[in-house]
């Protein structure tokens, strides 16, 4: 229960950080995927179901403000929280590897599927710009906010976490 | 007791494969559902509007209010210069002053011409503040602090500055949603003020980071357009007020039919630095009315 609070309010601030203090922040228009951060931390960290609800969240809040049609981003947050449950298996808590590659790899096919999906099929072909513009910027930026946000996330799962694998020596 | 209880609980999870399809089916539901009927999230965009509107606006205005205050700091010393400058500019400008006065009389017989002046003013107008913008980096859309509770609806025309912004595509009690005719999904049909000729004006992602809009589907055929020419809304759009202005040409080529011309155009408004918004409180369909 108290993490299902807790899951709540991280996409909560998330989705509001994206869209307000990160938007200012912006280098050349483009600011980092929070919510990508949240949906595939939650699903390795937990498991494959977390990681499903979490991105399935997370995407509606997307469509709703900022979708055309509802149910888009759901779909793909959703598929990539699934995932990412599925690396549940190879987690340690102290290891800042796997999440960085995780995160990298989830939102480069997260952009590749939007471009695919929202360009390419209105015959926007320049698939190098968008690369080297929006794609490529977009995964550095967000790895960079990763290495400061993923030990909050860890952080506020932590004791949880533990009591329940009755695992107090964990760092 | 307990082992009954517990038992329960076991049971009611669900297999993940099974959520997944579930959810799966649940988008694909809502997908569907906002493709083939006229619903647009409403209950939804109530519910979070409620919930997450009021923060964006507190963190927004925090921010705003920081860049301010560092603007302010940075700009103290700059400010002393320009003020040196800006006195020898004064009497280079009373010179000139005189002379547009001339031009001004020539102005207003213009203005009468085309009633540009007076449509735009004849317009009801509400302030509206930007709290956030789109949380992907494809579009560029934004919400303002203004929603149904204060009269708008759907497809109102957004203007700052003079120009063209945008118009309301979707919203809710405290909040819409505003696209913006640099957005890569929008098209506004245009004209050019001085021939009166139709053209198509295509936001575009690329274009974007020049600082301008492109057009296409240009007949000009007598060869009249050139850079410089005033763009504005034309009468022949059903979302948009007809005489706003958009921008002004800023390069032009013909196409390899020989028959259309294209080009970019660059906007009235700053569309990096806006922050504040007017929402015209009438939509196409009413003036028509």
């Amino acid at each position: 229960m108290k993490r299902n609070i807790i899951l709540f309010f991280v996409i909560l601030v998330s989705f509001i950080l994206q869209t307000t203090l990160f938007q200012a922040l912006s280098f050349g228009g483009i600011a980092p995927n929070l919510l990508m951060i949240v949906t595939v931390s939650y699903g390795f960290m937990f498991d494959k179901k977390y990681g499903m609800v979490v991105g399935f969240i997370s995407g509606l809040l997307m469509d709703v403000f900022y979708g055309e049609v509802l149910g888009f981003y759901a779909l793909i947050y959703l598929y990539i929280g699934a995932a990412n449950g599925t690396f549940h298996a190879i987690f340690f808590q102290d290891d800042i590897k796997l999440p960085l590659v995780l995160i990298a790899v989830s939102d480069f096919i997260y952009s590749i599927v939007c471009y695919v999906l929202l360009f390419l099929l209105r015959g926007r072909f320049d698939f190098q710009y968008y690369l080297t513009n929006i794609i490529v910027p977009e995964i550095v930026y967000t790895m960079f906010v990763t290495v400061f946000l993923y030990p909050c996330i860890l952080l506020l799962n932590r004791t949880d976490e533990d009591t329940e694998r009755g695992d107090h020596t964990v760092v | 007791m307990s082992p009954v209880i517990k038992r329960k609980k076991r049971n009611f999870s669900i297999p993940s494969k099974y959520l997944l399809l579930l959810l799966t089916c649940v988008c694909v539901g809502l997908m569907s559902l906002t493709f083939f009927t006229d619903y647009s999230a409403m209950p939804l965009n109530k519910l979070l509007g409620y919930i997450i509107v009021p923060f964006q606006e507190g963190v927004s205005r925090v921010g705003a209010w920081i860049s301010v205050r560092v603007d302010e700091l940075g700009e103290l010393r700059i400010v002393l210069e320009e003020n040196q400058e800006l006195r020898k500019q004064i009497d280079e400008l009373t010179a000139k002053n005189t002379q547009l006065q001339q031009s001004q009389y020539e102005l207003n017989n213009l203005r009468e011409l085309y009633k540009l002046d007076e449509q735009y003013s004849g317009y009801d107008k509400v302030g509206a503040r930007i709290i956030a913008r789109d949380s992907g980096n494809w579009f560029h859309a934004f919400t303002i602090d203004k929603g149904t509770e204060d009269g708008l609806t759907i497809d109102m025309n957004v203007i700052a500055g003079g120009g063209l912004v945008g118009r309301i595509i979707d919203i809710g009690p405290n909040w819409a949603k505003v696209n913006a005719i640099i957005n890569d999904d929008s098209n506004v049909s245009g004209m050019v003020l001085a021939s009166s000729d139709i053209m198509m004006v295509r936001g575009s992602l690329q274009l974007m980071d020049e600082g301008v809009i492109g057009f296409e589907q240009l007949i000009d055929s007598k060869g009249l357009v050139q850079v410089g020419d005033k763009v504005v809304t034309s009468n022949i759009s059903d979302k948009y007020l007809p005489s706003i202005l958009i921008g002004y040409i800023s390069e032009i080529s013909q196409d390899s039919n020989n028959i259309t011309k294209s080009g970019k155009i660059t906007p009235a408004v700053d569309f990096e630095h806006l922050e504040e918004v007017l929402v015209i409180t009438e939509t196409k369909q009413q003036v028509a009315d």
